[in-house]
């Protein structure tokens, strides 16, 4: 029934199972290894619950060296390797399969070094990304990028998926925040990338690391940039009658030369799931909701809220609701982050990631209906529109094989129509298990043959994290 | 092999075609890297012309030989600009002609704003490239949010060309500020003016450019700056706020308008160091925090330097010679980061490593990187490293 195909695992590796687990047991201390069937069952899949797969063993390092000595040993093994944070994907980055050896980084979770002067903190991989900024918090810092599931996600998996979140529009994503990072390879090396300074030496490897899904290495520690809390922060939600609308007044206000900190857009029905769940005080009788946020001090806030307004009224806004308070903001974006979790809460769902160019989201909005619609599937409309990065949610029943199928369908033709229209697959959550059998609709083979040669050159043997990203007829 | 492919398919013929290596030109205004050393050369100034530039989207894409000052034109239209303010290369390598897409994405060498827009590889959504099989590359695309495979952009931005033949960049923009503000604090030692610029770069008030012009460099003394950038109310505000933050190192007034502009253009451009033509110029990474330690560790033998980038960045000249070379390296070696040669005279790029020798996991991977790309070697060979 499930459509994506995982490759047969190695039969001689299935054959020498027991030895390596015992030989494990040997190499690591107990507290790091999980060899039995229940200990590993709580690693057979990450947030792309569809697809799992039992792996050979789960190693849980505590430091860099014992990541070094797990990877030496599967080296000499001959053994594959699937790297793992908190297992969030949605793109099913950190699935294992039978013959893998999962390193999960969660042991490795401390903030090594707070630097206010120089604006940086060194982190181990396992820290995840909220902690980063509760730790800076007390000396007015925060670490920028935000993706929803903040609480959770570490910074190692943010790294290898090049996260981004609701405030990247004026911010940016993981890369534009990383100095630097330790990165043990295929042989057992530990070799560091970046560092405390400004800009790496040479080739800008740090740019390839981030975003390579943890297939070039293992990251276990990250220089990344803190940021100075802004003077203050305010969103304000706007409700109009169509789609069209909204999305014209995103085009709108970043023609006008204004990047508010983030501009994130809601269908009618998102906004009813997560009002029910958040009750953030979404205006439910609208047909789109934005909610926009402006940063700076009490008067540079109402001055560009101003700017917005005007601009709102000139493409028809209906309803206007500004926060007033401190409380009233932190509702509307836990209302905005707890989107994908309210969702769940009434259907299964898959969550697409494909980004269009901003002049193309009205285009976009109409076909994700009719694909949808054409299935006889409800989807429910999410996402970044600064940016043009679309997460439509393809509610289904994950009990029901025809359904799922129907939604994965449904679900590949969303993303074939994002690189129609001049955008990409994924945006921000990786292209992981989920999205690999579509990379063809983005690159062409030599494009595909050339990334892979760029892989190859830290993985010989294809072992991290294999049959991801790369179409596995071309693997 | 065609000296000026007219298009990008000819410029792939033509790299299937070569049997020998060549060095890529575009204006030839950055004379940045080690000495060019092919016998031949493939030129990119047929490969012109904006691709296009969708205001709404904030984005524009360039052939390779269009000039800078052509995009810059077409997006001022709109009121954009590139967020990373690219340097006028003219003014520090003393050369004529017109900056080129192409050259700017190879070099890799951001402005002031770096600070605060990040610094070019950050601004660079898409690049299409020939590699060393003579295939068309096209890595990235025209959308800011876009984590589909394997990154090969921002590893082609600042290789120099060693990777590939650049036939085409896309890149973010940004809103031209309304209005700036530039903060100026006389007289401080290299110490109190990163201890300001911390300060200041620590504060909510969005600084986009922090900067230290050592005494003897346009002036007798020393300026500290500090540049905010947005609308008119906002400037105005940050601006006050800035100097009541910094009042104890005596902050007391703002420059505004084109009085602010222009000292961010010198600094940009690092005019400064541009006379006498024949010094060395470098450019080094830093902590900020060490910026005073390692400018006294530099002492009298880096004559002109400034820092840019809060202190992250310091540039300094020395004599041009491979003794005078060593000694700076030597005197920076115990900082975290690195230093480049960002200008020479020919001799001298021909001798020494332009870049700070790699470690040997990391030569390993970039020869293995420059492999995978261009197999054969063909690319602007040894621009970056004698034997890469």
């Amino acid at each position: 029934m499930s459509q994506i195909a995982f490759p047969a695992p190695d039969p001689t590796i299935l054959a020498r199972a027991d030895a390596i687990r015992a030989a494990l047991m040997g190499l690591l201390p107990q507290e790091c290894v999980v060899i039995d069937e229940a200990g590993r069952r709580a690693f057979e899949t990450d947030a792309l619950t569809a697809y799992r797969r039992m792996p050979l063993a789960v190693v849980l390092p505590r430091t860099t060296q014992e990541v070094a000595v797990a990877l030496r040993f599967c080296r000499e093994q001959g053994v594959a390797i699937v790297p793992r944070g908190a297992g969030t994907s949605l793109a099913g980055g950190a699935v294992p399969q039978e013959d893998a050896i999962v390193v999960g980084l969660s042991k490795m979770n401390r903030i090594l070094e707070l630097n206010y002067a120089d604006r940086y903190a060194r982190v181990e991989a396992g820290c995840t990304n909220l902690s980063i900024s509760e730790g800076a918090a007390s000396g007015g810092f925060f670490y920028a990028p935000d993706p929803s599931s903040q609480l959770a996600c570490t910074i190692g998996g943010n790294i290898a998926m090049n996260s981004g979140g609701a405030h990247c529009l004026k911010y940016g994503v993981t890369s534009n925040h990383l100095l630097g990072v330790r990165l043990v390879t295929f042989e057992g090396e530990i070799v560091d990338f970046g560092g405390p300074a400004l800009d790496p030496e040479g080739l800008d490897f740090l740019g390839l690391i981030c975003g390579a899904e943890g297939q070039l290495g293992i990251v276990t520690e990250a220089y990344v940039r803190i940021l100075p809390l802004p003077e203050g922060a305010r969103p304000v939600l706007f409700g109009f009658d169509s789609a069209e609308d909204a999305s014209r007044c995103v085009a709108a206000i970043i023609g006008a030369g204004i990047v508010p900190v983030a501009m994130e857009y809601m269908d009618k029905l998102a906004i009813e799931i997560t009002e029910n769940f958040a009750h953030a005080g979404y205006p439910l009788d609208v047909e789109a909701m934005l909610i926009v946020e402006c940063e700076g001090s009490a008067t540079e806030i109402e001055a560009e809220l101003k700017r917005i307004l005007d601009i709102a009224h000139a493409h028809g806004v209906r309803v206007v609701r500004e926060s007033q308070t401190a409380l009233e903001a932190a509702q509307i974006w836990k209302g905005r982050k707890s989107a994908f979790g309210a969702t769940g809460r009434i259907a299964d769902y898959i969550c697409m990631d494909g980004t269009v160019p901003t002049s193309q989201l009205p285009e976009a909005l109409r076909r994700v209906a009719a694909i949808c619609a054409a299935e006889g599937l409800k989807v429910a409309n999410v996402f970044h529109a600064g940016d043009g990065n679309m997460h439509p949610l393809i509610l289904y029943n994950i009990n029901d094989p025809e359904q799922q199928e129907k939604a994965e369908r449904a679900g590949m033709a969303v993303l074939a129509m994002s690189v129609e229209l001049g955008g990409c697959l994924t945006g921000e959550h990786g292209v992981g298990l989920e999205k690999r059998d579509l990379m063809t609709k983005q690159y062409s083979a030599s494009e595909l043959a050339q990334q892979k040669a760029v892989r190859a050159v830290f993985d010989p043997d294809g072992r991290f994290n294999p049959a991801k990203v790369f179409p596995l007829e071309a693997a | 092999m065609i000296e000026a492919p007219a298009d990008e398919l000819e410029a792939a013929e033509g790299v299937r075609a070569a049997n020998a290596p060549f060095d890529i030109c575009g204006a030839g205004t950055r004379n940045f890297g080690r000495l060019g050393l092919a016998a031949m050369r493939l030129s990119t100034s047929r490969l012109t012309g904006i691709v296009f530039h969708e205001p709404a989207e904030m984005v524009v894409r360039a052939r390779a030989g269009t000039p800078i000052s052509e995009v810059e034109a077409a997006l001022a239209a709109h009121n954009q600009m590139l967020p990373f303010e690219p340097m006028d290369p003219r003014v520090l390598f003393g050369t004529q002609g017109e900056p080129t897409v192409g050259g700017l994405v190879a070099t890799a060498l951001a402005g002031p704003r770096r600070l605060s827009a990040g610094a070019v590889r950050d601004n660079v959504l898409g690049v299409r490239l020939v590699n060393g099989r003579g295939e068309i590359v096209s890595a990235g695309g025209r959308v800011t949010k876009n984590v589909t495979g394997l990154d090969l952009v921002k590893i082609t931005c600042g290789a120099l060309g060693t990777l590939g033949l650049i036939t085409e960049a896309t890149f973010k923009l940004a809103p031209k500020p309304r209005a700036e503000a530039t903060v100026v604090i006389r007289r401080l030692d290299d110490a109190q003016g990163v201890a300001a610029m911390t300060r200041a770069l620590g504060s909510s008030y969005g600084v986009s450019g922090a900067a230290l012009i050592h005494a003897g460099m346009g002036r007798e003394f020393g300026r500290t700056l500090l540049r905010v950038e947005g609308f008119e109310d906002s400037v105005s505000y940050r601006a006050e706020r800035l100097i009541a933050l910094l009042a104890d190192f005596g902050a007391k007034h703002a420059l505004t308008g084109e009085d602010s502009n222009k000292m961010w253009r010198a600094i940009r451009d690092c005019a400064f160091l541009a006379e006498p033509r024949e010094r060395a110029v470098w450019r080094a990474s830093l902590k900020a925090s060490d910026a005073p330690a390692a400018l006294a560790a530099l002492g009298a033998r880096a004559r002109a330097s400034l820092l840019d980038h809060g202190g992250g960045t310091l540039w300094f000249s020395t004599d041009p010679t491979a003794g005078a070379a060593e000694t700076a390296r030597a005197a920076l070696a115990r900082f975290s980061g690195h230093a480049e040669l960002i200008r020479a005279p020919a001799d001298l790029r021909a001798q020494i490593d332009v870049f700070a020798p790699l470690s040997p996991a990391l030569a390993k991977l970039t020869r293995g990187v420059k492999q995978s790309l261009d197999p054969r070697g063909l690319f602007n060979p040894g621009r970056m490293y004698a034997d890469i």
